[in-house]
């Protein structure tokens, strides 16, 4: 039952159990650090969820999408120097639908509309139009600070933390004593289904 | 290259018989003569003076001046309202000495505001008065294709205009945004197709969306689309005081680094506005560290061209990057930023260069003498590439009588043999004691542009050397860096004054109107890429679509700046 009573391949007694479940002929680069760290067993066991969440923050995809000033900033957070890759989120993909994380970058000036906020063609803020999980301050964010910001992106992900839904104070004060269902209703018959309206309110958005 | 005889072709005209010259400058006098009785008025602007013309004679009066009197250069046209009438003025200059400035005024009524369209006389007047027509108002007669060209269609209200009421919501039916392409159109007998390039690709620079129609892979018909980087630089300056909350706002028109460029901008004007005179010492710093910006701007423009045309993202992009890290740190150095460097002051510079100065003198030094090393790269890389060549020699074409027509300024203009440099020709700054050239290059193609640029980076580093040498030895107790420039500025009431600077990209003019209070009535910003981007049709008919994503790139937009 003991391994004393198989004989190693090369004739020795001093071979791992790691070894011999490796097999033989296989590469020692198998061998890795992580390897090394389990031990005897190849196996970890871990939830899977949480196994997904690891892998999501280890590897993010960006989108290519720059859009003012801050894009400047972020091209050199990609390249020389500042070197996103080091963080396994230095792949720019062109498309959204290959791409795992948005950065808006001003001029929608994302925190809050910047020094454009009384602009009559600013959005103010990208919260306004989708939810956001990380904001960067700065107009714009210097390289090192983007660098903060995706690093403490992947934290968030590897804790399996999702974009806050954000309501607005003046939701708040109107439908606040709303049930659900309500609110959904009360909205939704404040649609003019024939001709459904789009409304710019640049003036009153917070 | 300025000796060279213009080509006998339509709208260029022979130097010699140009009427209102003389030996000093302008003879207005001999200009009123010109325009005869429909002059209505003289008007005088600090910069030059502004005749006052009929609504219904602009095209007649512009001809005369393009031909007769060799205004063959319509830098901007700046459009406002007055409590009691609109306004167009047509700021118009010389490629040969833009020192002759000439502005056309044409009043029209607030009831019905409109004036005939100067397009025909200078093709850069088709986007020019869509600006104008947009944000303040004003129709123009005429005009081949006048529809808004910042805001989006469906816009309600000019917002530039008196009446305009920016708290009210702009309300549009999802109607109106529908997709006209949404379902796949065919027609069994086209053998055209409909492309949209932008506004989200990597090769626009920015978000530009450039309407396509392909024949094959030929481009048959092409329209640039604009406005979706339009953040209201005009009305954010128009907020602002002048001493203090106007100048953070250039450094992001261009944002390429070119910051200081466009400060310069600004402070030119305001400075001719308000009459400050700028010491000497903080005009040396100004003119080194826009120097320092030109070269960051250029670098990027040669980078990403190579990533447009050769797709090198690995050594060409990141070498570029990686020049330009050094010249921000040098920048942040000075200004103590990395990109919106807020460090001109009206009446000169925030505060003198860094302590220990000889530490910056010699970070900037031994950037300088690395830096030819590091161009020859570029021209290994680039220029002496075989592929870049096929990709760039005679490819997007833009001969200089269509440069000028379409106002093209710049790097753009001085790619196709046009010796145009304000640097130069009008001279502010420090400029015109140092010892420096004009680039040009007369191939008119894209190889051209990025000829102009390289070579640029090596003329902004002699500037630079100068400036160092000069500041180094300046005695301790003349560092003068600021004038003496009151608390609070109130020009005089309804001094009009416009001026330009050479930026990155070419002439970056501002048009500024005071009411007498602390902040302009009009402020109006003519820039260079809006003009530059509109060469690109010409550029790119009938030739290949890979050529026009070169001709692009060569064009080096920002649409910071397009847009405003």
């Amino acid at each position: 039952m003991s391994s004393d009573n198989r004989p190693s391949a090369d004739g020795t007694d001093t071979q791992s159990t790691q070894e011999a479940r490796l097999g033989e002929g296989v590469d020692s680069r198998f061998n890795s650090t992580l390897r090394e760290a389990f031990g005897s067993t190849p196996f970890i066991l871990t939830k899977f969820d949480k196994f997904m969440n690891w892998v999501r923050g280890s590897s993010m995809f960006m989108l290519q999408f720059g859009i003012a000033c801050c894009s400047i900033e972020m091209m050199h957070t990609y390249a020389v120097k500042h070197d996103l890759d080091r963080f396994g989120a230095g792949v720019p993909r062109a498309s959204p639908r290959q791409a795992d994380v948005i950065i808006v970058p001003g001029t929608i000036c994302t925190v809050s509309g910047g020094p454009f906020q009384e602009g009559y063609n600013v959005v103010k803020g990208a919260e306004e139009v989708i939810p956001c999980d990380i904001h960067v301050p700065g107009c714009p964010p210097r390289p090192e600070a983007l660098i903060y910001g995706v690093a403490k992106l992947q934290e968030r992900i590897a804790n399996g933390e999702s974009a806050p839904v954000t309501v607005k104070p003046y939701e708040l004060e109107q439908f606040g004593d709303l049930e659900r269902d309500e609110l959904v209703e009360k909205l939704a018959d404040r649609i003019d289904e024939d001709d459904l309206v789009m409304r710019y309110n640049w003036a009153e958005s917070p | 290259m300025s000796l060279e005889e213009p080509e006998p072709d339509e709208g260029v005209i022979e130097a010699a018989e140009e009427v209102g010259v003389t030996t000093d400058g302008l003879d207005y006098d001999e200009l009123a003569e010109l325009v005869g009785d429909r002059l209505l008025d003289r008007e005088e602007h600090v910069n030059a003076e502004g005749f006052v013309v009929r609504p219904d004679e602009v095209q007649d009066v512009l001809f005369d001046l393009r031909d007769e009197a060799g205004f063959d250069h319509l830098s901007c046209v700046t459009a406002q309202e007055y409590d009691d009438r609109y306004e167009s003025i047509y700021h118009l200059k010389k490629y040969d000495d833009p020192t002759q400035e000439l502005s056309v005024v044409v009043p029209s009524p607030t009831d019905d505001p409109r004036n005939e369209s100067a397009n025909p006389v200078y093709r850069t007047a088709d986007w020019h008065e869509r600006e104008a027509y947009d944000l303040v108002g004003i129709e123009y007669d005429d005009h081949p294709d006048l529809r808004r060209i910042l805001l989006p269609e469906t816009w309600q209200g000019h917002p530039l205009s008196q009446d305009f009421d920016g708290e009210e919501p702009q309300i549009v039916t999802l109607r109106e945004h529908a997709n006209p392409l949404q379902e796949d159109h065919r027609a069994d007998d086209a053998d055209t197709m409909f492309v949209n390039i932008g506004p989200h690709h990597p090769a626009t620079h920015g978000v530009l969306h450039i309407e396509t129609v392909l024949d094959g892979e030929q481009v048959a018909d092409l329209e640039p689309d604009i406005g979706y980087l339009h953040r209201c630089e005009e009305q954010m300056c128009q907020q602002g005081t002048y001493r203090h909350q106007i100048m953070p706002y250039p450094d992001r028109w261009d944002y390429i680094s070119a910051g200081i460029l466009n400060e310069w901008a600004y402070a030119r004007a305001a400075e001719d506005l308000a009459d400050i005179e700028v010491p000497e010492y903080a005009r040396v710093v100004r003119t080194m560290s826009a120097e320092l910006c030109r070269i960051a701007a250029h670098m990027l423009a040669a980078g990403t061209f190579a990533l447009d045309v050769i797709g090198d993202f690995t050594a060409t992009f990141m070498y570029a990057v990686q020049q330009r890290e050094r010249v921000q740190d040098i920048l942040e150095d000075l200004t103590g930023q990395r990109l919106m460097f807020n460090y001109l002051r009206l009446g000169g510079v925030a505060w003198d260069v860094p302590e220990p100065r000889e530490e910056f003198f010699e970070k900037t030094r031994d950037y300088l003498d690395d830096l030819p090393e590091n161009v020859r790269e570029f021209h290994n890389l680039l220029t002496s590439n075989e592929i870049m060549q096929l990709r760039t020699v005679d490819t997007g074409v833009l001969p200089p009588e269509e440069a000028r027509s379409y106002g093209a300024t710049g790097p753009v203009a001085r790619g196709s043999g046009i010796d145009y440099d304000l640097r130069r020709d009008d001279p502010y700054g420090h400029y015109d004691q140092l010892d420096w050239d004009v680039v040009t290059e007369d191939g008119c193609d894209n190889y051209s542009r990025l000829l102009v640029r390289l070579r640029e980076v090596e003329q902004s580093a002699r500037i630079i050397e100068q400036c160092v040498d000069l500041l180094e030895d300046w005695p301790e107790e003349d560092r003068e860096t600021q004038a003496n420039v009151p608390r609070t500025l109130r020009p005089d009431p309804d001094t009009e004054v416009y001026r330009a600077v050479e930026a990155a990209k070419g002439e970056l003019g501002i048009y500024i109107r005071s009411d007498g209070t602390d902040k302009p009535a009009r402020f109006k910003i003519r820039s260079p890429c809006f003009s530059n981007l509109q060469t690109l049709p010409v550029m790119s008919e009938g030739e290949y679509i890979p050529d026009m994503i070169a001709s692009l790139g060569s064009l080096d937009i920002v649409l910071g700046e397009v847009d405003r």
